[in-house]
């Protein structure tokens, strides 16, 4: 069985972890370095970026998640879309820079303008509600990257190579589709390196 | 079509809160050193729950300016604290644009009968609770986050921990009891017997609930997480200590690893003096914050 991680240091974990349970891979919370080892995948939660940041540097997890991410899949969703963001609009500093991509953080407004609404994401399907709490969206691509959803022409879902990321809470509903495209996303990588 | 204020957009705002601090600040200052600690919101106020108390007299909402100096300073979340019932104060935090308004027993109530009918607004809120009846009827009233009453202000972590366990044991005894048995269960709780269902179907309440009131060091951060609360509230506790900014990274720590002693050892190394603290049995009952709301 696929084994996919979810970054434990703040957010909305269980939430991730039932939705890849429900999509038929096996789920633990990461809190260690270490426990990035055997790990197919890894899911960046929803949380607030600056706090999550902070543990990473502490515990020194930026340069594993970078080394992790060279051949393993890494699905962010939300304060996960920012960190692995190559640029951050207003900041000279980015996260993990993992995706060819510049966001914006709190770009729809305060937690009064947070808002559902339906989306269609490219080989996901329609009407899935896209939950976004002060959520970021992306400004911008690079040519590598593939637009999979946008709202109200804002790029709000994106994949480059084995990245995958959201700047809404797919975790927050009971719909999982999501999240069994990024599993498919993981034993398609699984196959390969194999 | 786009929907702002649901239940969902509400209550997941809190969900990403989780395993995280919340800490009290009184200006922009404070505001970046909690940021800069990795705080995941900040409360602004007019005087943290240590000096309200000192200062007696009518405690309400904090001078919007301050708020606005808060909300200009940080891109974290930031909350603010309404009195109980007061629907104009609400309405007004509402309207300045703060994520999360706290129905707060910290302040003087303005309504000794009713709160605010949180599913009204667009904005979410979060509401003290003792017991599962006091947390189902703030729930049924639309709050989309609770967190234990704990005794404010005190530095002393044992009120919470009562309510901690006290809610987390009646939650179990909802989920152990049978269909028919929860309507006598919800009177006696005075309790929304929906919401009890509810509780009984999920195994858990379907809000977060943090802990607040009285934690004063690492390992009181850390005791609440492995009671079962999903983050943690400092009041007093971090800008009342010797040195603020380390305090602040040492509860943050705590919290995410509240199970690694051996790091809550390192992380309680040399701190400094926490704040003073209060003997809850000197405080005379109308000292008492946690019997404010009904």
């Amino acid at each position: 069985m696929l084994k996919i991680g979810v970054l434990a240091l703040q957010g909305a974990v269980q939430e991730h972890v039932k939705a890849i349970e429900a999509s038929g891979a096996q789920a633990v919370a990461v809190k260690r370095v270490e426990e990035l080892e055997d790990l197919d995948g890894l899911v960046m939660p929803g949380g607030e970026s600056t706090a999550m940041r902070r543990l990473i540097d502490k515990y020194q997890f930026l340069e594993p998640l970078k080394e992790f991410a060279t051949n393993k899949p890494v699905f962010g969703t939300c304060a996960g879309l920012i960190l692995m963001a190559k640029r951050i609009q207003g900041q000279d500093t980015a996260h993990l820079e993992l995706i060819d991509m510049t966001v914006e953080r709190n770009a729809f407004g305060r937690q009064v303008d947070s808002f559902e609404a339906d989306l269609m994401i490219h080989g996901v399907g329609e009407d899935f509600t896209g939950v976004f709490i002060r959520a970021p969206f992306i400004v911008e691509v690079g040519p590598e990257v593939e637009i999979l959803s946008k709202h109200n022409d804002r790029i709000v879902a994106a994949k480059q190579g084995h990245f995958l990321c959201a700047a809404f809470h797919p975790e927050l509903t009971d719909d999982y589709r999501l999240h069994q495209f990024f599993v498919k996303m993981v034993q398609a990588n699984k196959e390969v390196v194999a | 079509m786009l929907k702002t204020g649901t239940e969902r957009v509400k209550r997941g705002m809190a969900e990403m809160q989780k395993g995280g601090v919340i800490m009290d600040v009184i200006n922009a200052e404070q505001a970046r050193i909690a940021e800069e600690a990795g705080a995941v919101a900040v409360m602004a106020l007019e005087r943290v729950p240590s000096d309200i108390r000192a200062a007696g007299g009518v405690a309400r909402m904090a001078d919007p300016t301050i708020v606005e100096e808060v909300l200009n300073a940080v891109s974290i979340p930031v909350m603010a604290k309404a009195r109980i019932g007061h629907i104009v104060e609400a309405r007004v935090l509402e309207a300045m644009g703060v994520d999360y308004i706290d129905e707060s027993e910290v302040l003087t109530p303005a309504d000794e009968v009713f709160h605010l009918l949180k599913s009204d607004y667009t904005v979410p809120f979060v509401c003290g609770a003792r017991d599962l009846g006091e947390a189902s009827r703030r729930i049924g009233e639309g709050a989309s986050m609770l967190r234990t009453k704990g005794e404010p202000g005190t530095g002393n972590i044992v009120e919470a921990v009562r309510h901690m366990r006290m809610i987390q044991g009646q939650i179990r005894k909802v989920v152990a009891m049978s269909e028919d048995e929860l309507m006598t269960e919800a009177k006696n709780l005075g309790a929304p017997f929906e919401v009890l269902l509810q509780i009984k179907k999920a195994g858990k309440l379907p809000v977060v609930n943090f802990a607040a009131g009285g934690i004063a060091t690492p390992a009181d951060a850390a005791l609440m997480m492995q009671l079962g609360a999903d983050g943690v509230f400092v009041g007093s506790g971090i800008f009342k200590s010797e040195n603020p900014e380390k305090f602040a990274r040492a509860i943050v720590e705590a919290t995410t690893h509240y199970q690694d002693y051996k790091l809550i050892a390192e992380l309680s190394k040399g701190l400094g003096t926490p704040m003073k603290g209060i003997e809850i049995s000197t405080l005379a009952q109308g000292e008492r914050m946690q019997e404010r709301g009904w």
